[in-house]
């Protein structure tokens, strides 16, 4: 596989919503194990951008390239694309029905084929990934916050995705469950996991963004290393922005700043 | 004349002639109701305009006309559109669909709410993981849709049960006609008939509504987003 091309690769994408202008020409490119963070003002539109990024809600304009395959063409089929692209959500979004191992399960069996025991045990090792394989029995009405994102991203990772999105995968937790998500984020980054991560843990970001961009109002304000925002981004806004959520959220977390000095 | 007959000979008129009539009825009353509410909700959720425009329509229509005049119209009125069966069983071909046609509006409420109620977070995860709308539908959304949908169901299935006694009036054998000919010949066992066809009926309703209306939905807790 070349290296050099990028895994992801989103070009000019737009999307409004009715007279809503949401995307207003977004790009950039996601290298292999590379960890692009994604940031700005609450409806910047920065779910949407996930969202157009695997078709979930189609651009109006623009193209997304998985390794260098058009998403939206004729005949690529958007669901076998889908399965190749990770998604985690803010909510969770877990299937309330099913139990941990069969929310991991479902995947692998109803869409890439698998036989039920093979998508057991890849299940089974996902779980085991995010330290969840001691809850694999049960329903996600009996986990905490932190236990349910966990078995969220085991059920993207036992698709074994080109690229994992992020949609804020902390920002609904209680403060004191954020750090067991951010702990299994981390590990996944090290482990060369190719991901793109909308979040306002900054702490995150400085210990493992390659890349960091604010979207403000549809477009890319400014982008840079994690070195660049932190030494003092050169827009204005951004470091309002910055210097809010360091008001908001306190200095970096002391789990992370261990991770951070490694 | 006859001798009136004791109430067991009644109670067993009316179980052996009645209640199959009266099962049957409701059995395959329900199941078409399903099958055109569950399509009816799918396009209500899921379709275009044009289709929840069809689906929204059909809801009101069906559920502003009483049930006993689409009866007429299709065992008096069109009893043709049953050209496949035989002429005697044209009625109950009749009230079959009516009660059919009619649980379908009501059942569309009942599925379109629950799909609702399972959330679009769940819905959208599944896209995410690359399963096809079909397949959303048939493993995440559809089985959790029909667990809160039981209570419901449950109270769907009494109201079929008792609305196929307008059966009678088309001269179907179900309990209600039993009973009506039993007091027509024995006048003087009209209270005792009417006590056994209602506590006939509330033993197939009662413990039904009573299980699944107070059965808790379990696992369905967790929102979706
Ligand atoms: N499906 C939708 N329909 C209409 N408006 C939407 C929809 N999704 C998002 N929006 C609007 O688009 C803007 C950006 O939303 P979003 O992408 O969720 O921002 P962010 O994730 O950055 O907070 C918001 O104003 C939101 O109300
Ligand atoms: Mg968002």
């Amino acid at each position: 596989m070349n290296k050099m091309e990028p895994v992801l690769r989103v070009r000019d994408v737009w999307k409004s919503y009715g007279d809503l202008e949401v995307l207003k020409g977004i790009s950039f490119d996601v290298m292999e194990s590379e960890v692009k963070v994604v940031f700005g003002p609450s409806g910047s539109g920065k779910s949407t951008l996930l969202r157009c990024i695997n078709y979930l809600d189609p651009p109006d304009r623009g193209d997304v390239f998985l390794r260098g395959v058009r998403l939206g063409e004729k005949d690529t089929d958007i669901n076998e694309m889908r399965a190749r692209i990770g998604m985690v959500f803010q909510h969770f979004n877990l299937f309330a029905h099913l139990r941990a191992i069969d929310n991991v399960a479902i995947g692998p069996e109803k869409v890439l084929g698998l036989s039920k025991e093979d998508a057991r045990q890849r299940a089974m090792a996902a779980l085991e990934h995010v330290k969840m394989a001691d809850w694999a029995d049960h329903y996600p009405a009996q986990l905490s916050g932190g236990q349910q994102q966990r078995v969220g991203i085991a059920r993207a990772l036992a698709m074994e995705p080109d690229v994992i999105l992020f949609d804020e995968p902390t920002s609904a937790l209680d403060p004191e469950l954020i750090g067991e998500v951010l702990q299994v984020m981390l590990d996944l980054a090290k482990e060369g996991t190719t991901m793109v991560v909308v979040t306002h843990e900054m702490g995150f970001a400085r210990a493992v963004a390659n890349e960091m961009i604010f979207i403000d109002g549809g477009v890319v304000v400014e982008r840079g290393t994690p070195e660049h925002f932190f030494r003092g981004a050169d827009s204005e806004r951004v470091r309002q922005f910055l210097h809010k959520l360091e008001e908001l959220y306190g200095k970096e977390r002391e789990e992370l700043r261990d991770v951070d000095g490694e | 004349m006859q001798e009136a007959p004791d109430l067991m000979t009644i109670v067993m008129l009316i179980i052996v002639n009645g209640v199959p009539a009266t099962l049957q009825l409701t059995f395959f009353g329900l199941a078409a109701g399903f099958a055109i509410g569950l399509v009816l909700a799918l396009m209500r959720v899921y379709g275009t305009k044009e289709m929840q425009w069809f689906a929204t329509g059909y809801e009101n229509t069906l559920r502003g006309i009483p049930l006993l005049v689409f009866i007429y119209i299709f065992v008096f009125g069109v009893p043709w559109v049953f050209w496949f069966v035989d002429a005697v069983s044209r009625p109950l071909f009749g009230v079959f669909f009516a009660l059919g046609i009619r649980s379908g509006a009501y059942q569309s409420q009942i599925i379109r709410g629950a799909i609702l109620s399972v959330g679009e977070g769940q819905v959208m995860a599944a896209r995410a993981l690359g399963m096809t709308a079909f397949q959303t539908q048939l493993y995440i959304v559809l089985p959790q849709a029909f667990k809160i949908a039981l209570p419901s169901f449950a109270n769907e299935y009494a109201v079929v049960i008792k609305d196929t006694s307008f059966a009678y009036s088309v001269g179907i054998f179900e309990i209600l006609k039993v009973s009506r000919s039993v007091t027509a010949a024995w006048p003087a066992l009209w209270v005792p008939s009417m006590l056994i066809v209602t506590v006939t009926y509330f033993v197939f309703t009662y413990p039904v509504t009573r299980y699944f209306g107070k059965k808790r939905k379990i696992h369905v807790s967790a929102r979706g987003g």
